[in-house]
């Protein structure tokens, strides 16, 4: 390999490129981004920078040096439109081909949005440039409805509601979360927010947007409508895999890779738009989370060198909601059984343990970060008895 | 080698305290590092790279 190509600039192709070098691998590395920004990190779009304790600067991935220490070609801004598998080639928007013979997926996903033209007022949240606008109109107190109570949504309600707006959490779901963490752990973010006073508008079917230019309210399935002068639209994720159509590659969900995140010979992917054989849990996943972009591009980068390692890290995430930190290692599927232990020393703490057919599949802190280190220590136990295929 | 953390960054992973175990430590009460040694000795450069690394917030720099 001495032509590598890296489509996407943020953690996951970030970290494929410096892995790359520090593997010792001295060809040409060229990273192509869509966004026209470094690259940054997203964790605090909907923390420290929506709530204005940083400014965008801190967010950098690296400094200056770093960036340039790693001898890459950059082409920030400019959008990958497809890649002829067959030929070696990624095309960029404007046609230009970038040949390769080791090429890195890290595209990433989009937010998912609503059907139709919106108002002003309605964002979605992936980008710091989405951050830095919603940031800006939430200076002027608008009344905001979030919709879409997954993590994302119920985490920048929290913020949203720290800076003193008046927020409403409308999720489809009975409670905020609860598809993540189980019905127990939603009941309590949900009395969380309740507390902080956020409105809770569970189960709700969302019909459209009121307003002309700019945006009114929400329109609710029965007629009744939220109002609102500012909206996030937190439904979810789209894979960014548009300019991989007609390339050959299986895109299920995502790209389709193996046990070493290989899509293709000399063809990895790495982070959110990755879906892999993930040898510890026997399963297909697609983790969509910081740190799991961060090792997934390294890994990617050494198996395209050669290194032939099985990825199965632990999947880990955090949300800081209120004075709650939440902390999950692992996966808590619908089946898993969840039980709560609490720390009888300090009330409000507790560690969750989910099982699926009595093997730890996950834990989660809440506030409780170093029982949670002794959990996470359980849990690698447990994945590394899981019996390996073939 | 000299360490340095942020603070402020820090969102208590704990994978620090994982890959170097006599640089790091967690705060009880809210899981956010504490260095143990600020300038730990060469042969722990590996899992101070190791640290840096996985560190999801990128709290943790070194100066070598």
């Amino acid at each position: 390999v001495r032509r590598v190509v890296i489509v996407g600039a943020s953690a996951a192709g970030l970290a494929a490129a410096e892995t790359l070098r520090a593997e010792g691998f001295d060809g040409t590395i060229t990273m192509v981004g869509e966004e026209r920004h470094a690259p940054y990190d997203r964790p605090p779009l909907s923390k420290q920078l929506m709530s204005g304790s940083w400014e965008a600067e801190r967010l950098a991935l690296r400094d200056r040096g770093a960036i340039d220490a790693l001898g890459a070609a950059w082409r920030l801004g400019v959008r990958a439109t497809a890649l002829d598998a067959a030929g070696r080639e990624v095309v960029l928007k404007g046609g230009e081909r970038l040949p390769f013979d080791g090429l890195v997926i890290a595209t990433g996903i989009h937010a998912r949005r609503l059907p139709g033209a919106m108002p002003a007022g309605v964002h979605v949240l992936r980008t710091v440039d989405d951050a830095l606008a919603i940031r800006a109109a939430l200076a002027a107190q608008p009344r905001v409805v979030v919709i879409g109570s997954g993590v994302l949504g119920t985490e920048f309600a929290a913020t949203a509601r720290g800076l003193g707006c008046e927020v409403t959490l409308a999720g489809k779901a009975a409670l905020p979360m609860a598809r993540q963490f189980g019905p127990d752990i939603g009941k309590m973010i949900a009395d969380r927010h309740r507390e902080a006073g956020v409105v809770l508008r569970p189960r709700a079917e969302v019909l459209g947007i009121e307003g002309e230019a700019h945006v009114a309210g929400v329109r609710l399935a029965g007629g009744e409508i939220l109002p609102a002068e500012l909206v996030l639209v937190a439904i979810g994720s789209v894979p960014a895999t548009g300019w991989l159509e007609g390339s050959g590659l299986d895109l299920a969900d995502g790209v389709v890779c193996d046990a070493y995140c290989r899509a293709a010979p000399g063809i990895h992917a790495a982070g959110d738009v990755t879906s892999w054989w993930h040898a510890g849990y026997r399963r297909r996943l697609r983790i969509e989370h910081r740190m799991n972009a961060a090792e997934q591009g390294a890994a990617a980068a050494r198996n395209l060198l050669g290194a032939g390692e099985a990825f199965r890290p632990i999947p880990f995430l955090w949300s800081d909601q209120f004075d709650v930190k939440l902390q999950a290692y692992g996966l808590f599927p619908p089946e898993g059984d969840i039980t709560i232990e609490l720390d009888p020393a300090v009330p409000g703490r507790f560690v969750a343990f989910c099982r699926v057919e009595g093997r730890l599949w996950g834990v989660l802190g809440w506030n409780a970060v170093r029982a949670l280190r002794q959990a996470r220590q359980h849990l690698a136990e447990s994945l590394s008895e899981v019996p390996q295929p073939g | 080698m000299r360490v340095i953390i942020e603070e402020d960054k820090c969102c208590g992973a704990g994978q620090c305290v994982m890959a170097a175990p006599t640089v790091f430590d967690q705060r009880e009460e809210d899981g956010i590092v504490i260095l143990l040694d600020e300038t730990p000795p060469d042969d722990k450069l590996d899992e101070v790279k190791q640290a840096i690394r996985l560190c999801p917030a990128l709290a943790i720099k070194v100066e070598v």
